[in-house]
């Protein structure tokens, strides 16, 4: 693949990126090439700040198995949290 | 023609890209007197990165004047490759209208150079192997490049969402001889959509030549990643120095 395929989710929360902790505003997520991971296709996640501009991110490139499981993992953890904490989520 | 001792200078350099916006651009140019063909290369969706910059030092100590556009620069001045890409990323993509004012101004700057003989083409890979085709529909160019660039042929599924629109129906605009390099493992393009191209052009009476290598996916001049595929990428850089040599030489 080698498509502009790019899913965009609005997110609260802090990144650690170049320059230590900034606030992160935008997460896209897309199946395509990576940079750096020794694999032909990743699944890339970028947590940005586009006000702060294009060096204030943090990338993470996985293998689709990996990529899978963590994300299993991040629902898992979410609906095994007690409700009273995650009460925004459980409303949605 | 080739520099003897293939002696060359590097450098980054400005210059007036879509729009009459400054952009950025890594420019390669032999040292001796010329007169040297010129190549704007296209680079991939990646971005402007350390290995697109070795293409333009190759092609200059071949023997061509060559000229990179950022074309991130503006989503993203003075931020690494990686990053740069991924903001034009975010903000949808290269628009199509862009590039062309890009290219355009990159063969402006090249032909502008004393050592250039006026005579131009275009490399690019990935996503730039589509935006080449793109220039050479568009641009009056002496030879042109695409290296597996995917969406020529085929529109991308509806369900994508994509904004990048075949560019089939612009073959007969096609203004000088192409040559594309394929490999045959590639899913984008796939090689029943290279064959779809080269029967257009055929219909056309446009001068092509495309190869497509077996066991080689996408990306397989890529030196630094998992699809580099040793015997495709030095067939490949074969190929294209000697379809250009015989076009800008």
């Amino acid at each position: 693949m080698c498509t502009y395929e790019t899913s965009h989710v609005a997110v609260e929360g802090a990144g650690k990126g170049a320059d230590g902790w900034f606030p992160v505003t935008e997460a896209t997520v897309y199946f395509d090439h990576p940079v750096a991971a020794m694999a032909e296709h990743t699944l890339n996640l970028d947590f940005l700040n586009r006000a702060r501009g294009a060096s204030a991110r943090v990338a993470v490139e996985l293998d689709a198995t990996s990529a899978y499981a963590l994300a299993q993992a991040i629902l898992e953890r979410l609906e095994a949290a007690p409700p009273a904490l995650t009460g925004e989520l459980h409303r949605r | 023609m080739r520099a003897m001792d293939e002696a060359m200078r590097a450098e980054t350099v400005k210059f007036a890209g879509h729009g009459g916006d400054e952009i950025e651009g890594y420019l390669g140019q032999p040292l001796g007197g010329g007169p040297y063909g010129a190549v704007v290369v296209i680079h991939h969706m990646p971005g402007y990165d350390r290995e697109s910059k070795e293409h333009v030092r190759r092609l200059a100590a071949a023997g061509f004047l060559a000229l990179c556009p950022n074309l991130h620069v503006r989503e993203a001045p003075g931020a690494s490759p990686d990053d740069a890409a991924a903001a034009a990323r975010a903000a949808g993509g290269v628009p199509d209208d862009r590039l062309v004012g890009d290219v355009a101004g990159a063969i402006a700057h090249l032909t502008a150079l004393p050592s250039a003989s006026g005579k131009v083409g275009t490399i690019g890979y990935c996503s730039g192997g589509r935006q080449s085709f793109l220039a050479a529909c568009s641009l009056p160019l002496d030879a042109a490049v695409d290296c597996y660039g995917a969406f020529v042929v085929e529109a991308p599924p509806p369900e994508r969402g994509l904004r990048m629109t075949p560019l089939l129906e612009r073959a007969g605009d096609l203004s000088c001889p192409l040559l594309g390099l394929f490999g045959a493992d590639d899913q984008f393009p796939a090689p029943a959509e290279t064959a779809r191209l080269g029967a257009e052009l055929t219909r056309l009476g446009k001068a092509h030549e495309l190869h497509t290598y077996e066991g080689a996916g996408h990306a397989f001049f890529s030196v630094d990643r998992p699809a580099y595929r040793v015997e495709a990428a030095v067939d490949g850089w074969r190929r294209v120095l000697a379809f250009f040599g015989e076009h800008l030489g």
